[in-house]
């Protein structure tokens, strides 16, 4: 199985005329996703690649005859808030956003009105989730080809604050033969919609995941909120880190912030190395390289074998 | 973006919390001037952005307006943190008889903002956290519904404040909560929030960084403040290289570049890619022992010339005789352009590829195409077998090696 995406979830594109949102609605539906419409005010009657192109979400339930899954978003930022409070509102319950540059007051917003709805935001400033050989909502992977080459399945979930990340340590998993259950790029800001811990559940339940790996930056609280999870919940998924911008914590790069905006440090616990003492803490070893990442996950896998 | 003190409380007299009769002013003479009017003892503050002015001599008392010009003579001229103060800050002393704090900032983990309050004002409220918890109050409020007074008054009683305080302190801090959503600040801090001797509530100094993404409908209130466009209030000034690079992305919207070198000393350049990779491999290249000349992030799909300029930008540096040329496996990006465009930086610069480009790593669409050329100008390149660690390796080896 997986987690958030099945071979049966149906979702739209909101933005699907831009030149990016026309590029990953040929790449899902090539990969085997099923996109039942798009949304671009003033585009209704259009199509990309097939899909049918709405003025409002309300017009693709109509001609559809159904709530879609969920919905991509990738419109300008200024725009991104009422584009999610439009599907919110619309009834779909998840909501990858791939937009990046949104004012955080805005991207709270629309969190908490997905909180109160008992929706899903996977993002801002993501390349969204893929299930191997299923189904990708979002960018992530690139092309289908590139993504079949780069994400076999397998035991293990993947989850990133940096796309691009997502991508690398899968192929290193898939290429040690060990392959991902689901790989979810969970976004690069300082508040996303679904940060580890609110996510370890679904990955919890789900039969197919034996491990995690993470991909970590310095910036924001959320290793500690997973050490946090890890040590209050037994849980049964062990996980595996990697920390990347170690080099932040030199003395001369205070007040920086390099690769993603989530990457500016507001305090003592936000630099790498204390996030490193922290997640070791909780059991989690934090690998130095990347391709360190396969030996550490069987490690793992076969301690727990030994347990058991 | 951080905000001046003379801007910061500008923008909480605006939202209805009472300051001192403060002037700012850039010249010594100005400073005298607004002393006598203010009549009295003054505080010359410095008007600069790094911390710590109070220990670098940059806050200095004056009895008289002549007193007031000497010390803002020197303040206007004092360094600090690198920072060169816009000017100063005239304010009159103020009789003190108790300090707060009062602060708003955002709760990653709750995704929602967080108020602060402490009975202990005047210094650094992670030092009061830390040694007096019990001083502290916290309270996060809805980014939904809009802000009651109820919630600032909770976390002002919850450290044992009462009677007509509470009542006066209560307005100034749901005040500053309701700026801090209208203004899209990220911190929005009064410190120390001041009870006077005469009884008033009024805000000494004030601490405001805004949001940079909500610059845009942020507009009229900085063009209020006179802060123009392409005033970034980075946290330090942009180098040679950083400029450069930027005006390069900024001429050709394929393809996003950013190049860093504050504070990188190094003989490797690195043209590297994307966010999360170029972390990854900063990290690689000092692991391995190697020395990075830079930081750079190439994102989506740039043109040769793009990729071409911050090749050739890099190469440029000190003691820059060779580049590694990494990425983490791309999606959008052309590799077969980024091959052509580096390619073109070393011969624009009579350097000689093979010799130039230690390593060659993008794995990704058209990696094909880009491996033939790298191929014809004998480049060392490897595809997505090789870790980032490795291809780290083999240039740091290269560069240590001397020239081959």
């Amino acid at each position: 199985m997986s987690i958030l995406l099945t071979r049966d979830t149906t979702f739209i594109v909101q933005g699907i005329t831009g030149r990016e949102a026309v590029n990953l609605t040929r790449e899902c539906l090539d990969y085997g996703s099923k996109i039942v419409g798009g949304v671009t005010p003033g585009r209704k009657g259009r199509d990309v690649h097939g899909v049918p192109v709405f003025d409002t979400v309300q017009q693709v339930i109509e001609a559809s005859g159904a709530v879609p899954d969920g919905s991509v978003v990738t419109v300008p930022p200024a725009f991104t808030k009422d584009a999610v409070l439009e599907a919110l509102e619309a009834g779909v319950e998840l909501i990858v956003v791939v937009t990046e540059r949104i004012p955080r007051r805005d991207v709270a917003q629309m969190v908490e009105r997905a909180g109160q709805l008992d929706a899903r935001i996977i993002g801002p400033n993501c390349l969204g989730i893929v299930v191997p050989g299923v189904a990708k909502m979002g960018g992530i992977g690139g092309p289908a080809r590139n993504t079949e080459q780069a994400y076999q399945s397998g035991p293990v979930g993947v989850m990133s604050r940096s796309g691009g990340m997502t991508t690398e340590i899968s192929s290193t998993l898939t290429a040690a033969g060990l392959g991902v259950s689901t790989a979810v790029s969970i976004g690069g800001d300082a508040i996303i919609g679904s940060t580890y811990a609110e996510l370890m559940p679904l990955f919890e339940e789900d039969e197919q995941t034996e491990a995690i790996v993470i991909y970590t930056e310095p910036g924001g609280r959320m290793e500690a909120q997973l050490a946090e999870w890890v040590k209050d919940n037994d849980s049964r998924v062990p996980i595996v880190a990697f920390m990347a911008g170690r080099f932040m914590d030199e003395e001369e790069m205070k007040g920086m912030s390099f690769g993603h905006a989530g990457t500016i440090v507001e305090g003592e616990e936000d630099t790498a190395t204390q996030k490193i003492a922290r997640l070791e803490a909780a059991g989690i070893p934090v690998v130095e390289r990347i391709d360190e990442i396969p030996d550490a996950v069987k490690k793992k896998l076969s301690d727990r074998e030994a347990v058991a | 973006m951080r905000f001046y003190e003379y801007e910061s409380r500008k923008i909480v007299e605006q939202a209805g919390i009472p300051v001192t009769e403060y002037g700012f002013v850039t010249t010594a003479e100005e400073a005298k001037a607004t002393a006598a009017e203010i009549g009295g003892p003054v505080v010359i503050k410095s008007q600069v952005l790094s911390g710590g002015r109070m220990k670098a001599g940059g806050v200095q008392f004056a009895d008289t307006p002549e007193e007031a010009e000497a010390h803002a003579r020197n303040i206007l001229q004092l360094e600090i943190g690198g920072h060169m103060p816009k000017g100063v800050l005239v304010d009159p002393k103020a009789e003190v008889e108790q300090e707060y704090y009062a602060g708003v900032v955002w709760d990653g983990t709750r995704k929602q903002p967080m108020m602060l309050f402490s009975d202990m004002g005047g210094i650094d409220i992670e030092e009061v956290a830390e040694e007096h918890p019990d001083h502290v109050g916290r309270g996060h409020f809805s980014n939904l519904l809009p802000f009651s007074d109820f919630l600032a008054k909770q976390v002002i009683a919850s450290v044992g404040v009462t009677g007509s305080a509470l009542n006066r302190l209560t307005p100034i801090l749901a005040n500053l909560a309701r700026l801090f959503s209208d203004r899209d600040m990220t911190l929005a801090e009064i410190n120390p929030l001041a009870q006077l001797e005469n009884g008033r509530f009024v805000a000494l100094d004030a601490h405001m960084e805004m949001e940079n993404e909500a610059r845009p409908r942020q507009k009229a209130l900085l063009d209020e403040l006179g802060i123009p466009g392409e005033d970034l209030r980075e946290p330090h000034e942009p180098s040679a290289f950083e400029a450069n690079v930027k005006a390069i992305d900024s001429a050709d919207h394929r393809g996003v570049i950013q190049g860093k070198d504050t504070g990188f000393h190094g003989d490797l350049g690195l043209v590297i890619g994307a966010g999360g990779g170029s972390l990854t491999l900063t990290d690689a290249v000092r692991s391995q022992g190697g020395k990075p000349a830079n930081y750079a992030e190439i994102g989506g799909n740039p043109s040769v010339a793009k990729a071409c300029g911050l090749a050739k930008e890099v190469l440029k540096k000190d003691g820059v005789e060779k580049i590694a040329v990494m990425m983490s496996i791309v999606s959008n990006t052309r590799v077969d352009i980024v091959a052509r465009g580096v390619i073109k930086a070393c011969l624009e610069l009579d350097k000689d590829p093979s010799e130039t480009i230690a390593i060659f790593r993008i794995p990704g669409a058209w990696e094909e195409e880009g491996f033939k050329i790298l191929d014809r100008y004998g480049i060392e390149y490897c595809d997505r077998s090789v870790s980032m660690h490795e291809a780290a390796r083999r240039a740091v080896e290269k560069v240590q090696g001397g020239p081959a």
